[in-house]
């Protein structure tokens, strides 16, 4: 089964990467982010892996170390929006009159497109981590409300909703006990996609130069100090562009294989094929 | 037909009533008095009651909102605290390199895209569609900045082929202005083209097996028409409504690839205006990218309604 | 005209390679009608898209078997030559004809690419021929018609169009795969007369694939019974319909709805499921569902034996044997003693 061993490889690089982040204080050597004027644009060696960027730091301890707060960003993102979004849907999905006023406010910030939102929201409240949760949740979180809303209104109607209506039980138990257990799974999926997307848009901000502080190591503000070296010193741009790439790719492979897991109509062409149903291709 | 473009366009009317509030609450979220923050701490209480008679901010803010609301529509977007110009014009002067670029990245796009696709469906057996998949699962995770500053490196540094910087208006000789351009905007393509080709795929993939394929194979269609003709022109359809989402992608991409290929448009005036705390401008241009892109997504949706019998003649 | 020879159409599939079409052989003459009746999951289909090549290969495989249409084994041809063959000498139409039309495109648009896809004529030229099929076929203001898309179209009106881009090229053997079982009865009844006329007009001959067996009672020169990927009885229709000389096309006789059936008759459904494909039963394929098999069945595989002038089965039973056994069984039912 190659797709199991392509979920299981997503899920152990965010493992690993999390990880060494996390214990990152406990084995760096403590002075690798220390500024180290004799040893300024290194490239990679036994010594420094990824080599040293223009102040002498070592580049691989301030990858790891920049992980932590990309990371924090986009989990927090995906969360806030998640949480958001699912509400928003729900009662969208739910009521018909709070349906109308809802999705009229989500057209309206669908008409930005969501790197713009999150550069406007971020002009007007300054750039801080943040500042950048607060925008990139705001960005995300209409795309998640709509998913929420259109798989509240498949299930909306089905015979076992409409009894639970007719017999007498509140919404919110109708909201929360019915209704969510069954649009969870999109939600998950979304919310893994969203993971990834918030960590590629902290990191285009902050390389844009409006994103976290440029005190603060994230893939992103590494990579815009890297601009100006691009041309001697590569290395510098080349591993934190590393990093956010698997880490994205791990997401985004894992938001795949839960949707093939969810959904059992996405299995592979082949299988599909082979169903037999109305749709008998081979048989018959 | 008629009546779905009617309906479509009223349905714009409440989008940008949202899209202008949103716009209009952005120098309102900024923790404490904007004025204060153009100008900075230290500056004189008359210049700072100057900027807010300017800027309106002296009314309630009811009143702000319905003289920008009526301002948009007289076309007076205000006027820049930095260059004291109408925004209008500020905008209206950088908009032909970010068209430019746009225009030739949908090009770049399209021009990549479908014939990926249709090969990709053609040797549909072979280990070409689960590699194409996999390559577009990793264009989809790295980053528009990071893939543009490796293509400078490689393009523009180790093997100098192109420019990396720079715009030159098409005045100035059609070949020039491509081969500045051809870089940029094939790194704000290269997402999209991943996109593009994906979903045409899954299109394709799912036609190659209908009943309909099937008549025009059993008609003794040639297989390659059968795919360009009946196969693509069914997964077009559904294709046409990512083709919104790729101009989202695309102009929330102009801000990043003008940035770092110093390219004049409004990408590089929005990220400008930020750093200078040029409010004005900064919605000045929101608003109009975002209009834009309602503007397309009309245009989309016409266009698929139009491609897809089924609508067009209901 | 049409010979098939021991064909053999495997499919591979995650759960083992199904044997679909296992070892089939029977023969179309010119303008003559041969039914194929089955249910579903007996292979009919995908022997009608073996003769058509239309299966998708890979999975499908073609490990033995001739299929020689006008001395040519059309296994052997390459896909260019097949092409000239397709649409043009044997034409096929599809069970679903709301599915079988392409959406976007116009049903004139349709019709002219059959008819230029094998014929050098102007734009002009295959427009009239269209509009020529399409009022052979039945449908009213065939000019303005050209114009429309599928949607437009009623499900029979589109088998009609379906019917029309078939017979474009004029060809020797139309094959039919369940061409009415999408439609209303009424309709299906119009469809069958216009396939009776098409062919004395033309003098096609057609493979009429169905699960209906009024269906070929009513048009069928000939009739091949199909279980579990062979063919397990061939006759003409009078030999099925009063001389079945195989438990299966006996049991599928009893399950029809007759008008002159006595009140107290019950309809006899046939128990069980349709053998799997991957691993068929040991023996006779039908005996886990044959109302007479013996301990003999589990292990002797029988061939198709003659039972009469161009009437053939495969069962171990004798025809005396056989009428015996139904004998015993319909006086049984009519007592209402369970078997």
């Amino acid at each position: 089964m190659l797709k199991k061993k392509r979920n299981l490889l997503a899920a152990g690089i965010l493992l690993l990467i999390t990880l060494m982040t996390i214990t990152a204080s406990w084995w760096l050597p403590a002075n690798a982010l220390e500024i180290n004027s004799t040893e300024r644009l290194f490239s990679p060696s036994g010594e420094h892996w990824f080599g040293t960027d223009h102040f002498g730091r070592d580049i691989f301890a301030q990858t790891i170390v920049a992980a932590r707060v990309s990371l924090i960003v986009g989990v927090t993102v995906a969360l806030i929006a998640t949480i958001l979004g699912t509400i928003t849907g729900l009662i969208a999905g739910y009521y018909k009159k709070a349906d109308f006023i809802i999705m009229r406010i989500i057209d309206g910030m669908l008409a930005f497109p969501s790197l713009l939102l999150a550069l406007a929201l971020v002009a007007a409240l300054g750039g801080s981590v943040t500042n950048i949760i607060i925008a990139l949740s705001f960005s995300f979180w209409p795309v998640m409300t709509r998913i929420v809303r259109s798989a509240v209104l498949q299930i909306n109607s089905v015979q076992y909703i409409e009894a639970a209506k007719t017999s007498g039980i509140s919404d919110p138990v109708i909201l929360t006990r019915y209704l969510l257990p069954n649009v969870l799974s999109p939600i998950i999926v979304q919310g893994t996609f969203i993971f990834a997307k918030a960590i590629l848009a902290e990191a285009a901000l902050s390389f844009l130069g409006v994103g976290v502080e440029p005190s603060t190591p994230t893939w992103g503000n590494m990579l815009q100090e890297a601009q100006i070296y691009i041309s001697i010193a590569p290395w510098f741009s080349i591993f934190p562009g590393i990093a956010i790439v698997l880490t994205v790719l791990a997401l985004n492979m894992l938001g795949d294989g839960l949707r093939d897991a969810f959904d059992p109509h996405a299995k592979s062409t082949k299988k599909t094929k082979r169903r037999r149903g109305t749709k008998q291709k081979y048989a018959a | 037909m008629l009546q779905y473009t009617v309906r479509r366009l009223v349905s714009i009317i409440p989008v940008m009533l949202i899209v202008s509030v949103i716009v209009f609450l952005i120098v309102h979220l900024t923790p404490g008095n904007p004025a204060y923050l153009i100008l900075g701490e230290d500056s004189s209480p008359e210049a700072i009651e100057q900027l807010e008679a300017q800027l309106g901010l002296d009314k309630p803010m009811v009143m702000q909102f319905f003289d920008w609301i009526k301002n948009i529509f007289t076309g007076d977007l205000g006027q820049s605290i930095y260059s004291s110009e109408p925004v209008t014009q500020v905008i209206m002067e950088r908009v032909g390199p970010t068209f430019s670029l746009m225009m030739m990245s949908m090009a770049l796009t399209l021009l990549i895209a479908i014939p990926t696709a249709i090969f990709v469906v053609w040797r549909r057996n072979t280990v070409l569609d689960p590699l194409f998949t996999s390559a577009s699962l990793v264009g989809a995770s790295i980053p528009e900045f990071w893939f543009a500053m490796l293509l400078v490196l490689g393009l523009g540094v180790a093997i100098p082929i192109f420019p990396v910087a720079g715009y030159v208006p098409i005045a100035e000789g059609f070949f020039t202005w491509f081969y500045h351009l051809i870089l940029p905007a094939f790194v704000l393509a290269a997402v999209e083209i991943g996109l593009i080709a994906r979903m045409l795929r899954d299109g394709m993939l799912e036609a190659v097996n209908q009943d309909y394929t099937k008549t025009a194979r059993a008609k003794g269609v040639k297989e390659s028409i059968v795919l360009m003709k009946h196969v693509f022109s069914n997964a077009l359809i559904p294709t046409t409504t990512v083709i919104g989402v790729t101009v989202a992608g695309l102009l929330g991409g102009t801000v990043i690839i003008e940035t770092i290929f110093t390219i004049p448009g409004i990408g590089q005036l929005l990220i400008d205006s930020i750093h200078r705390r040029d409010y004005p401008v900064i919605q000045g241009v929101v608003l109009f990218i975002a209009a834009i892109y309602v503007v397309i997504n009309l245009l989309v949706d016409l266009l698929y309604a139009f491609l897809d019998p089924r609508i067009r003649y209901d | 005209m049409l010979e098939v020879k021991q064909l053999k159409t495997q499919i591979d599939t995650n759960e083992g390679v199904v044997k679909a079409v296992d070892g089939v052989s029977f023969t179309v003459e010119a303008g003559q009608t041969v039914g194929i009746v089955g249910e579903s999951g007996s292979g009919k289909s995908v022997l009608a898209h073996s003769i058509m090549q239309l299966n998708p290969v890979p999975p499908t495989f073609y490990p033995e078997g001739e299929i020689i249409f006008e001395g040519k084994n059309l296994l052997n041809l390459s896909e260019r030559e097949l092409r000239k063959i397709r649409g043009n000498e044997i034409a096929m139409i599809f069970q679903d004809p709301m599915s079988s039309l392409n959406p976007v495109f116009k049903i004139g648009d349709q019709l002219v690419e059959a008819v230029l896809t094998h014929q050098k004529m102007s734009r002009q030229d295959a427009r009239a021929r269209a509009v020529e099929l399409l009022t052979d076929v039945g449908i009213p203001d065939p000019e303005r018609r050209m114009n429309d898309y599928p949607h437009q179209f009623s499900g029979g009106m589109r088998q009609r169009v379906l019917i029309a881009i078939a017979l474009a090229c004029n060809p020797k053997l139309l094959i039919a795969d369940e061409p009415t079982t999408a439609l209303d009865v009424t309709i299906q009844a119009q469809i069958l007369e216009l396939m009776r006329d098409i062919q004395k007009k033309y003098g096609t001959a057609i493979i009429m694939i169905t699960h209906d067996l009024g269906v070929v009672s009513q048009m069928a020169d000939k009739v091949l019974v199909m279980y579990s990927g062979r063919i397990v009885e061939e006759g003409s229709v009078e030999d099925i319909f009063y001389r079945p000389s195989m438990p299966y096309t006996w049991s599928l006789l009893r399950s029809l709805p007759r008008l002159d059936a006595e009140a107290h008759e019950r309809l006899i459904n046939i128990e069980g499921q349709p053998p799997n494909l991957v691993s068929p039963p040991k023996g006779c394929n039908f005996h886990p569902r044959c109302p007479f098999s013996t301990e003999q069945c589990l292990e002797v595989d029988p061939e198709l034996t003659v039972r009469g002038d161009g009437h053939f089965a495969a069962c171990i039973l004798s025809g005396q044997e056989f009428d015996s056994e139904k004998k015993r069984m319909e006086f049984a039912d009519k007592k209402g003693v369970p078997q």
